[in-house]
């Protein structure tokens, strides 16, 4: 019981249907806590967050299915956000999305081999006067050419191998 | 320039962020004043000073407090955090800076219309700001500024955040209250207008970051001072947040009314070399201005309406000669057919058609009669739909089309050789 919803995210979820006016509001924070435990947001996990907070399935997906930051299938470690819209476009973005995508033998949405990556090219970020930039899980990185892009995902790429021998 | 920061002032200091630093500034002294005021003269105020949304309606602010119903139901006070509007990002840094000028400004406006309970919504994607206006309202709590009994005024008023999950269209008031209750973002049927019916079907007012915090000047200095800069029509300043081909992008507080070369050169003026080809002066939703146009354009509402396109949120995006049009139509029309949130007809399917058939065009697959197909599907698109994103596609489709023809047709004659160098993701 519980495998996919452990319960300090429990714990987090309880208080988040009772901060709103309306316990359905906590959707989305709640979606947001369990792609964080898994990467993104597994079917069974739907599945429990309905027993948890009363809210019929079909709802949960309704909202899950509708906003584009829910990852409805398993990602790289790394999930790395590239903006192509107009500004970042003007500046590179597609070209370092592009770029990004052959250094790790890995299409579009997909995860690389090694598991490391996945690359999305996304919609403005709001950070047109830093472009071309990607956002890599909540961070932001900015003013980036292909080669400080790579660098910093082989830094990030080096931390959670750490991360995951210590454990 | 020092008398049109009216907002930025003080935001080069990183003690700023904080409220110490923020009350050191003179931060939540306005707040005091209005707590002296009533609340209609507060809004009287703000009807006066001509202020228009900032976050892309431009429509009058203390007008919209006025459609609130004169009886104690509940109401809410939305701030609209979502920027999403491509070319914008004024509010991330509004709010990463100075999140406590917006609680300020958040706490005057929710005085002045009586609400008890505000929310702000700030887009998924932008986790630093999260974190810092979160921790921010922590502050204010502690500090007496949000709760119970206010500084002694006996007034109570409880904020929180709320965040996103990556949808453009809960920039649009009524797909941000949907968003908020809980359901899929989309836009609903007005009337009833949120000022009326908005959030759990209570008087809801919704209001952009940079128009909360416009406020406190507004009421600080008063309606007179505020009128005095900008133009007639537009008072006040505005933050304009420039990018694409220039040198020093960034964001820019300038008074209404300033001229849009102007502010090509705050930004650093174009790279060397290049020519100017093209702005989007209000985001990507605004039609493109030539060149030519751009020589004579002012940022202020009724100048850029004048020449056909709109100030929108302020976010100018500057083509230079290196820059093909045809591409970047597809780079807009693309964003506009993902983000169509489907329930109208014409929006969900015009937005895909205008991306197919550019997009064909790019492939190298174009023919001439194309160019007048996407002019028609455009015009179909416009005023047919429950909000405005219909339109927001419709708008840069005819202008780059229209203005850029000779361009498009030598694409279309030339496709073949631009479509193994079409960047497509």
């Amino acid at each position: 019981m519980n495998e996919y919803i452990p319960q300090a995210d429990k714990e987090f979820i309880l208080k988040e249907l009772k901060r709103y006016e309306t316990p359905i509001s906590a959707l989305i924070p709640s979606l947001f806590c369990i792609q964080k435990r898994h990467g993104w947001v597994p079917a069974e996990a739907v599945k429990e967050l309905s027993l948890l907070s009363d809210l019929p399935e079909s709802r949960i997906n309704e909202v899950l299915n509708f906003y584009t930051m829910f990852n409805k299938k398993p990602v790289g470690q790394l999930h790395v956000q590239v903006c192509c819209n107009v500004s970042c476009a003007m500046n590179g973005g597609r070209e370092l999305a592009k770029h990004i995508c052959e250094t790790y033998k890995v299409g579009f949405e997909q995860v690389s081999p090694c598991g490391t990556v996945t690359v999305s090219p996304v919609e403005c970020l709001g950070a047109c006067d830093k472009a071309p930039m990607m956002q890599v899980g909540q961070a932001y990185y900015e003013d980036l050419t292909n080669e400080s892009a790579l660098e910093v995902l082989e830094k990030l790429a080096f931390e959670k191998a750490k991360v995951s021998a210590h454990v | 320039m020092s008398e049109s920061q009216l907002l930025t002032e003080h935001y080069h200091k990183d003690t700023y962020k904080s409220l110490k630093g923020y009350q050191a500034d003179g931060g939540y002294e306005v707040l005091k004043k209005a707590f002296k005021m009533e609340p209609q003269a507060i809004i009287d105020e703000v009807k006066a000073s001509g202020l228009r949304g900032r976050g892309g309606a431009g429509f009058p602010t203390g007008v919209k407090w006025g459609f609130l119903p004169r009886n104690d139901e509940t109401r809410y006070l939305l701030c609209n955090a979502d920027e999403g509007e491509p070319g914008t990002f004024k509010d991330r840094m509004m709010m990463e800076r100075a999140p406590h000028q917006l609680i300020e400004g958040m706490i005057i406006s929710a005085f002045a219309i009586n609400s008890p309970k505000s929310y702000i919504y700030i887009r998924g994607e932008y986790d630093q700001c999260i974190e810092t206006v979160t921790a921010a309202i922590k502050e204010a709590y502690d500090a007496g500024l949000l709760g119970e009994n206010i500084l002694g005024s006996g007034f109570k008023h409880d904020m929180d955040v709320y965040y996103g999950a990556g949808a453009y269209i809960c920039g649009d008031e009524t797909g941000m209250i949907s968003s908020l209750e809980g359901l899929k973002g989309q836009p609903k049927l007005k009337p009833p207008f949120p000022a009326v019916q908005g959030y759990l079907k209570k008087p809801t007012i919704v209001n952009n970051v940079e128009t909360l915090a416009a406020v406190i000047p507004i009421i600080d200095k008063g309606a007179e001072a505020y009128k005095a800069i900008g133009t007639e029509k537009s008072s006040g300043t505005k933050l304009f947040s420039v990018s694409g081909c220039v040198e020093k992008a960034g964001n820019f507080e300038v008074p209404l009314g300033y001229p849009l070369m102007d502010l090509i050169e705050l930004a650093g003026g174009l790279r060397p070399g290049r020519k100017l080809k093209a702005v989007i002066p209000g985001g990507s939703s605004a039609p493109v201005l030539t060149a030519e146009e751009c020589l004579t354009a002012k940022m202020d509402y009724e100048d850029l309406s004048a020449k056909g396109s709109m100030l929108g949120s302020g976010a100018v995006m500057v083509i230079d000669d290196s820059q093909n049009m045809v591409d970047l139509l597809g780079v807009i029309m693309h964003f506009y057919h993902h983000e169509s949130c489907g329930q109208c007809t014409p929006c969900r399917e015009g937005t895909g058609w205008l991306s197919k058939m550019v997009h064909s065009i790019l492939e190298g697959k174009g023919r001439i009669a194309d160019l007048d197909l996407i002019l028609k599907v455009a015009n179909q698109m416009k005023g047919k739909t429950i909000c405005a994103l219909s339109d927001a596609a419709a708008l840069p489709a005819l202008s780059f089309v229209t203005k850029f023809r000779d361009e498009f047709e030598d694409y279309i004659k030339r496709g073949h050789q631009y479509a193994a160098e079409a960047l497509h993701v």
